[in-house]
Order: C-alpha cells, then sequence, then structure tokens
C-alpha cells in the first residue's frame, strides 16, 4: 500500500510540474522557430561554464588528493613492489600532466573560441606536420612504457625454482582460504578435490611420500626477506588470492594450478610503525571510537579496536560472502617463523586424530 | 557506387498504414530507430535506477532503507539487503547497460536513423530483416526483464558470467532459473545484433547515393559501418561461449567444469577449463567496448564539426584511427586475462597490443580539440555533450595506461580502480554520445520537433558534475586496495577509512541520476510539445537535413539528392578569399555542386 501511494504522489508531481511547465510556456511571448538553437548570450555563459567547469575538474582532483590522500595503500611489502611502485609512479605523472594539459585546452578552446555574428571559423581541415607530431610523440612514449613494464613484468612473473623458494599453497574456497605449507621436504604432497574426506579439507594425497610432512593452516606466516612460491588451487568456483600490500594477485581457479612468488621485505611489526600506517590507523580507530558511542547508546557491542595486518583478499566475485572472505597474513624474522611451524601439526598427524 | 534505388522514386506514397504496421510491426528505419531508442531508454532508467539501490548500500552499509523494501521485497526483509541481491543489482546494472542501453540504444538508435539518411537511401537494405532484428531486440529485454521476477532471483554472477559460480546453482541462487533466463536473452540479443549489423553493412557498401563516395562519407557512417563488422566479427564467439555454457549447466558437459567440490559433494565434471570461457567471453567483450565507444565517437566527431563551423580536424586519419582502433579491438582481449593463470608470455603480448591503441584514440582527442580550434563555436546542447564526450574520454583513456600494462594490472586488477576507469572511459563517454546524438538529431526523429535548450543545458550540466563526482573518488578506493563487488567495506577494520569516499560517490550518483530525469521530461514534453525548429536547425551539410521533415516513407519526395563533395565544408571561402563559398552562408550542403569560384579539394 506504502508502496502504491509513493508511486501515485510521484506521479502527481509529475503532472504538476508538467502543468506548471504548460503554464509557464504560455504565459512566455511567442518565439521565433530557432528559440531552441543556442543564441549568442546562450554561446556566451555556456562558454564560461566551460571554463568554470575545467577548474571544477582541478579543484576537485585536488580536492581528493588532499581529502583522501591518505586512504592510499601505504609503501610495499615485497621487493618487486618497490618496483612496480616506480612504474606506477612514472605512468601517474605521464597521465596528470597529459590530462591536464589536455583538459585544459579542450575547455578553454570552448571558451575562447565561443560563437558570436562577426566571428568567422577557420577553413582548417588537415595539417600532416601536426598529425605526425601528434601520432609519433605517443609512439615513442608508449614505446618507453611498453618495455619499461614488460621488463616489470617478465621480472616478477619468471620463478626461477632453483632460488629454493619456500613453497606455499593457498587454498581457496567459499568463503575461506586455508594455506598449506610444504615442510621439510619443501614439497607439496598432489592433491585433488576428490580426495577430500573428513578432516583432510583440501583433498591431500595421503599416499603420495611428499605430503606427510605438510602443514595447514589458517593463518599465513611468511619469514622476511626469503623468496615465497605460492601455488594456488580453488574448492569450487572462481577465486582471486589478493595481496594489495605484496602488490601480489593471482586467480585461484578449479582444475589448475596457479602461482605467483614475491620476496617480502617488512616485517608486520615494523610495518606498524611505518608513519603511513600509523596514520591510517589512527584515522580507523577514531572512525569506530566515533561508532561505539552510537553502539554503547543503543546497547549493543562495541567494535574492537583496529591493530594493523597484512591481508589476504579475495578479488573474484565467488558469491554472498564474497566481501568477507579474507585471511592474515603475519611477516616475521626467519627465527620467529621457525618457531611458530614447530607448533604447527603436520598432515600425517592431524589425519591419524 | 549504386544508385539502384533511384529507379522507385515514387514508391511508398500509395499503400495505406495500419496502426500496426506503422507504430509496432513497421518496417521503416526511422520508426525502428525510434522504438530502439525508446527500449533502450526505458531499459537505461532501470539500471540506472539499480545503481542507485546499489550505491545506498556502498554508503550506508548498516542503515536500513525502506526503499530496498518497496523495489526488493522478500529481498530486504527489515530494510537490509541481502548480499546475493547487492551481487544481482550490479550483474544486471552491467548487463542492461553495456547492452541493452549502450549497445541496442545507441548503435541501433543511431545506426538506423542516420545510415539511409546520411548516405541518401530510401530505407535500409532490408527494412524486414530490420524490424526483425528490433522485436528480438524487444523480446530479449522482455526476458532480461522476466528474469527479475524468479523465485530465486537474476543471474548475479557478474555481467561477465564466469562460471564455474554462473554455472551451479549451489554456488549462488542466482546461478538457478536466473541465469538461465539471462543467457537465453543474450542468445536472442546476439541473434538481434547480427541481423542488425548485417544489414548496416550492406546498406552502406550497397546503396550509396550516386556521388557519395566512402571517403565522402560522414564519420558517423564511418563509424556506425566499422562498428557492425566489430560486431559481425565478435559477437558469435559470445553465443558460442553462451552455448557451452547453457550445455555445462544443463546438460552435464564439462567445457568449462573441472574438478569441483561443492555443497559436500564432488561433481563428476573434468577437464574444463573456466579460463576457456574468460578468454571465449573476452574475445566479444572487448571489441564489445569499442562497439559502444565508436558510434559515441562519429557522432560527436558530426556534431562537433557542425557547431564549431570548422571541418573535422584530419577527416583521413579520423577513418584511419577508426580501422586501427577496431583491428586493434580484436587482439587485445588477453588484458582482462593477466592474473588469470594464462602463461605470462601472452601477458607481455596482449600489453603491448593493449598500449598501442592509446595511439589511435590519442590521435582522435588531438583531432577533436583541433576541431575547436578557431573555430566559430554555436554551444548547442548536443555541442555540450560532445565537449564533455572527449573530456571524460581522456580522463577516463588515461589510467588505461595502467590497466592496459600487466606489471601494474597485478595491484589494481579487479579492484574499484577499474570500475572507474571503464565507467568514465566507456559508460559516460558513450552516454554522453548517446545525449549528444538525441539532442542533434531529435527533430529529425520528431518531425521537427526540438528539445528545450535550457532543460537541455541544465541535464548537461548536473551530469558533467555529478559524472566526475562519482568518479574521481572512485579511483581513489581502488588505489586504497578496494576489491570491486564488495557488498560492504565495513565488515572488517582496514577499509573503514573509505566510508567517507563512499557517501560522496552515492550523493554526487544522485545528483547526476536527478539530472536524467530533467532528460526524461525534456523528452516526453518535446516529443508531444516541442517547438517546431527549421529544416535544418543546425545549418549542418549532411543529407538527412534535405529530407522531408515529416516522414515519409523514402525520406524524399522528389528523386533521391546527388553528392558532390564531402560532408565537411564549413566555413569554406571562396578562391579569392571575400566570403563563403555561398555568400552569406558559412556551409555548403553536401547536393550542392562545386560553385565557379571555389577550390576544389581532395574530396
Amino acid at each position: 500500500m506504502t508502496a502504491f501511494l509513493i508511486v501515485l504522489v510521484i506521479i502527481l508531481f509529475g503532472v504538476a510540474v508538467w502543468q506548471l511547465n504548460k503554464i509557464f510556456q504560455l504565459s512566455q511571448p511567442a518565439q521565433t522557430e530557432d528559440s531552441e538553437v543556442a543564441s549568442e548570450k546562450d554561446n556566451n555563459t555556456q562558454g564560461y561554464l566551460m571554463l568554470g567547469f575545467v577548474f571544477f575538474i582541478y579543484g576537485l582532483l585536488a580536492l581528493c588528493f588532499w581529502l583522501w590522500g591518505d586512504v592510499l595503500l601505504p609503501v610495499s611489502a615485497s621487493e618487486h613492489g618497490i618496483e612496480t611502485d616506480q612504474l606506477f609512479l612514472i605512468t601517474m605523472i605521464l597521465i596528470f600532466v597529459t590530462g591536464i594539459l589536455t583538459q585544459w585546452l579542450l575547455h578553454y578552446f570552448a571558451f575562447v573560441y565561443r560563437g558570436t555574428e562577426e566571428k568567422k571559423a577557420l577553413f582548417y581541415a588537415e595539417n600532416h606536420k601536426l598529425e605526425f607530431i601528434w601520432t609519433i610523440i605517443p609512439v615513442f612514449v608508449l614505446a618507453g612504457l611498453i618495455i619499461y613494464g614488460l621488463f616489470t613484468w617478465s621480472d616478477i612473473m619468471s620463478i626461477d625454482e632453483d632460488d629454493n623458494p619456500l613453497v606455499v599453497e593457498l587454498y581457496a574456497y567459499q568463503f575461506d582460504w586455508r594455506a598449506r605449507y610444504a615442510g621439510e621436504d619443501n614439497a607439496l604432497g598432489e592433491a585433488n578435490v576428490r580426495l577430500i574426506e573428513g578432516v583432510n579439507q583440501l583433498g591431500v594425497d595421503i599416499s603420495d611420500p611428499n605430503a606427510l610432512d605438510d602443514i595447514v593452516v589458517n593463518e599465513l606466516h611468511l619469514p622476511l626477506g626469503r623468496k615465497v612460491l605460492f601455488k594456488m588451487r580453488s574448492q569450487d568456483v572462481l577465486h582471486s588470492a589478493y595481496m594489495p600490500h605484496f602488490r601480489a594477485q593471482m586467480n585461484c581457479v578449479p582444475g589448475m594450478v596457479t602461482q605467483f612468488a614475491f620476496t617480502t621485505n617488512i616485517t608486520t611489526e615494523d610495518m606498524r610503525l611505518e608513519e603511513d600506517v600509523i596514520h591510517k590507523v589512527e584515522n580507523i580507530n577514531a572512525i569506530r571510537t566515533e561508532k561505539n558511542l552510537d553502539l554503547i547508546a543503543k546497547g549493543e557491542e562495541e567494535l574492537e579496536m583496529y591493530e594493523f595486518d597484512f591481508l589476504l583478499l579475495c578479488n573474484k566475485i565467488c558469491g554472498s560472502n564474497h566481501f568477507n572472505m579474507q585471511m592474515k597474513i603475519v611477516v616475521e624474522t626467519e627465527d620467529e617463523y621457525n618457531a611458530w611451524l614447530a607448533q604447527q601439526a603436520p598432515l600425517a598427524e592431524t589425519l591419524k586424530k | 557506387m549504386s544508385d539502384n534505388t533511384n529507379n522507385h522514386d515514387d514508391h511508398g506514397h500509395h499503400h495505406k498504414e495500419t496502426f500496426v504496421t506503422k507504430y509496432i510491426f513497421s518496417q521503416d528505419h526511422k520508426m525502428i530507430s525510434k522504438q530502439y531508442l525508446i527500449t533502450g531508454l526505458f531499459m537505461g532508467f532501470i539500471g540506472i535506477a539499480m545503481s542507485l539501490l546499489f550505491r545506498l548500500q556502498l554508503a550506508w552499509p548498516d542503515h536500513q532503507f525502506t526503499v530496498y523494501e518497496i523495489f526488493l521485497g522478500k529481498w530486504a526483509e527489515n530494510g537490509v539487503m541481502d548480499p546475493n541481491v547487492y551481487l544481482a543489482l550490479v550483474t544486471i546494472h552491467g548487463t542492461i547497460m553495456v547492452f541493452f542501453v549502450l549497445t541496442a540504444g545507441l548503435s541501433g538508435t543511431f545506426s538506423n536513423l542516420l545510415i539511409p539518411l546520411q548516405i541518401g537511401a530510401r530505407d535500409m537494405a532490408s527494412g524486414f530483416l530490420n524490424m526483425v532484428s528490433y522485436w528480438l531486440f524487444f523480446l530479449s529485454s522482455v526476458i532480461m526483464i522476466l528474469s527479475l521476477f524468479v523465485e530465486a532471483g537474476p543471474a548475479s554472477a557478474g555481467w561477465t558470467i564466469y562460471p564455474p559460480l554462473s554455472a551451479l546453482p549451489q554456488a549462488m541462487p542466482g546461478s538457478g532459473a536466473g541465469m538461465t533466463l539471462w543467457l537465453v536473452s543474450m542468445a536472442i540479443f546476439i541473434a538481434s545484433s547480427l541481423l542488425g549489423s548485417l544489414n548496416y553493412i550492406v546498406t552502406v557498401i550497397n546503396l550509396r547515393t550516386k556521388g557519395m563516395s566512402m571517403t565522402r562519407l560522414p564519420l558517423t557512417i564511418w563509424a556506425f559501418f566499422v562498428t557492425a563488422i566489430i560486431g559481425v566479427v565478435s559477437f558469435p564467439v559470445l553465443l558460442s561461449a553462451a552455448l557451452m555454457l547453457i550445455m555445462d549447466r544443463s546438460f552435464g558437459t564439462s567445457f568449462f567444469l573441472s574438478d569441483i567440490y561443492i555443497a559436500g559433494e564432488v561433481l563428476h565434471n573434468q577437464g574444463g577449463s573456466p579460463v576457456l570461457f574468460e578468454h571465449l567471453f573476452w574475445f566479444l567483450g572487448h571489441p564489445e567496448v569499442y562497439i559502444v565507444i565508436l558510434p559515441a565517437m562519429g557522432l560527436v566527431s558530426e556534431i562537433m564539426a557542425t557547431n564549431s563551423r570548422k571541418p573535422i580536424f584530419g577527416y583521413r586519419a579520423m577513418i584511419a584511427s577508426i580501422l586501427a582502433i577496431a583491428f586493434l579491438s580484436t587482439i587485445v582481449w588477453g588484458h582482462h586475462m593477466f592474473i588469470t593463470g594464462m602463461n605470462p608470455f601472452l601477458g607481455s603480448v596482449f600489453t603491448f597490443t593493449t598500449l598501442l591503441i592509446a595511439i589511435p584514440s590519442a590521435v582522435k582527442a588531438f583531432n577533436w580539440i583541433t576541431t575547436l580550434w578557431r573555430g566559430n563555436l554555436k554551444m548547442n546542447t548536443g555541442m555540450l555533450f560532445s565537449i564533455g564526450f572527449v573530456s571524460t574520454f581522456i580522463s577516463g583513456g588515461l589510467t588505461g595506461l595502467i590497466l592496459g600494462d600487466s606489471a601494474l594490472d597485478i595491484n589494481v586488477h579487479d579492484t574499484m580502480f577499474v570500475v572507474a576507469h571503464f565507467h568514465l572511459v566507456m559508460g559516460i563517454s558513450a552516454l554522453y554520445g548517446l545525449f549528444a546524438g538525441v539532442y542533434h538529431w531529435f527533430p529529425k526523429m520528431f518531425e521537427g520537433k526540438m528539445l528545450n535548450k535550457k532543460l537541455g543545458y541544465i541535464h548537461f550540466w548536473m551530469t558533467a558534475i555529478g559524472a566526475y563526482g562519482v568518479f574521481f573518488p572512485m579511483h581513489f578506493t581502488g588505489m586504497a586496495g578496494l576489491p570491486r563487488r564488495y557488498y560492504t567495506n565495513t565488515n572488517f577494520p582496514y577499509f573503514d577509512d573509505l566510508t567517507d569516499i563512499n557517501v560522496v560517490i552515492t550523493l554526487f550518483a544522485f545528483f547526476a541520476a536527478a539530472g536524467q530525469l530533467v532528460f526524461l521530461y525534456n523528452f516526453i514534453n518535446s516529443m508531444f510539445f516541442g517547438k517546431v525548429g527549421s529544416k535544418n536547425p543546425w545549418n549542418a551539410t549532411t543529407l538527412e537535413w534535405t529530407a522531408e521533415v515529416k516522414h515519409i516513407h523514402g525520406n524524399w519526395d522528389g528523386p533521391i539528392p546527388e553528392v558532390h563533395r564531402w560532408s565537411y565544408d564549413y566555413s569554406k571561402m571562396n578562391k579569392d578569399d571575400s566570403d563563403y563559398v555561398i555568400a552569406g552562408q558559412d556551409y555548403v550542403p553536401q547536393h550542392i555542386p562545386l560553385q565557379d569560384n571555389e577550390e576544389e579539394l581532395s574530396h
């Protein structure tokens, strides 16, 4: 019933506006047949508005940076991430220079050449030299970007197994993650979803000798400075293992194993002491404190205060709980990592229970 | 070159039209164009309304809105939106806007209206197929709308419908009957699009009037022609993907499925690959964004030249860049798949081809800007939207340099950064092209009636401010690492500080949407009560303005005009530079023969 009334009100409102407009139009003196074509006055007003608009664009951009410059991702926590951040910055500078310049030309021309009766447009159909120049400049700039990008990309994606990277499996399912460490032999046991049974949630093939020392956990710990080779699997639908702080991402595809490798360069503890991160955490806690005032007033449970942690997020639509499919990542020194790993039970032990 | 239509000049005035043959099953391209436009706009309003609902959810995730209950019913009990419905809304919003509004609504409307009128033809090559094309589009729209009402909800696996999520009803409720209807609707849509495209291609090749060589065609026609070719090349691939997905869903095949354990049981499927689907999907999906943007580019080029009172700068370079973009568009699909597990070497190849597209795009942008230079700009609403188009095309296109670069894509892939990028470069830009076209050719569609310019100005400025207000801040949420398609970003603390940005985005979205109501009112009002302007209100050179104002079957009452020049003789001076070629008139229509005191240029 409410719905019906609301629709009715909207319709009646529309009719009222329509009628008002009709009355307004009837009260106007008869206009020439070109009254809906821009007049010189319109050209003038719209020209000025165009000039104003380019400043609106610049202002909006500046405002965004001023207000929200601090929400961006903090410094990269992986070695290759420093390279990509560098490339990102260079590309961004290029974008800003080109963008600011071309937007200015566009809107300034719209303003300065706004039409009048006396003005004559210039019949200017082509200029091969000019066209050549603005074809060749993008060619060179882009060639530079492409080459830089391709070298960075192949550095990231070519994984040399001789470096003896730490092998970790990331296992995705609706709607959580598991990590499987390869154990002492640094070789993961074979696995297939057809072998999922009881506590063997990842379908590891226990007849494979490599599998016995594998360790399955629900919190990812990484040793500082060692190359980690992730092998991704999915149990059901597509997921994407996204580790924004490490500038790392790879899809998890059912039926195949995908991979991504990086080397960490800062521990969780040290990251918490980074200026960006301290600032971000303060912001978030201020927001949470404010929310808590509301919650206390309502007599509901308070939110916990936030402490920075690296995150593994799902970044490929995977179903209703996609927005909450995450796992904590801890980066620590080699010793701390070894101590943590020693406490975890290998698969052989877990399956016996 | 063919003028074979000339031999039935007097055709079409005798037989009596009934209501059904004139307004419903019409075979006249002008009526079909209006049918496309109105269906497209109707779908567009549904799509925009959906975006408002999910923007509300993103801005105030903890708030209970009665409006959810009104529109979503049992999927939003007590005003709390169900996460599955959120996904359904983004999915259907994407599908409707990309296919139903920007493909059919834009290309369908203007290809139909302008191809025969601007090349000097009495109608499309096949009026009957043209009618079938529209009614298939209508049918697919109806099925898509119906899918909103199925028990378990409409398709919700994202507009890209990647399997296995879209293939398994166990994975999400929207992958049941809703997904089936989505696939059926799209299969019919593809058939409609193919029939339309073939018709456009044949018409442009065969039915040009005498003198209308390919290098005298307005850029609109070039854009529609090349768009139709891309459509014919790439849409069938989506059809095959859709058919295989239908088989995987209903007949137990394993094209895209392998090794799946879901809802407590192992599925029998083995050997398929979701990555194969992604290849097939993006083989259409990427050209699709050019199917959307090329017609807009054509419309903008034409409107900009007319309103600048100048020829379009670099006509041949414009054609060359349309062809280059069309060619490159078919070999860049892999840039959507850098991190899908595809071989990294392929990633390198696709980075290379993708960044190449920036070159013809840059040429186009520079040429548009130069077209304005030293012009005598008539700030009609169509012109404002054309300038707006170039602006959003530049700001959205530039961030493509980041996404197209595989090394940089790793960290922004599937984040809100991507959403901001493609909305500016192909969503908003193409919409601007659509609006520019509607304002400019409204008199041609509705027998001389014109849209109200004041309301047009209000519409433009609200849209322009709203669009940048929505999508500039959205880049920041992406660079903060926020994944797209998140129902809420406050479920865990890390993204709590993005709430403010989301509120700002939503407020701008409502502002921009309010602007569209102004347009809706203007459109409906002007359709019935619009002021009738002169026959050629914008003083344009192209042939459509020589056709009868009143719609007749066959477009021209007398013989079809013959063409003697290209369509951009604006402000051309006579030999001794004393006056325009035609004294006192700053344009020379295409059907006017070469004058004595005129220098002949290469067209």
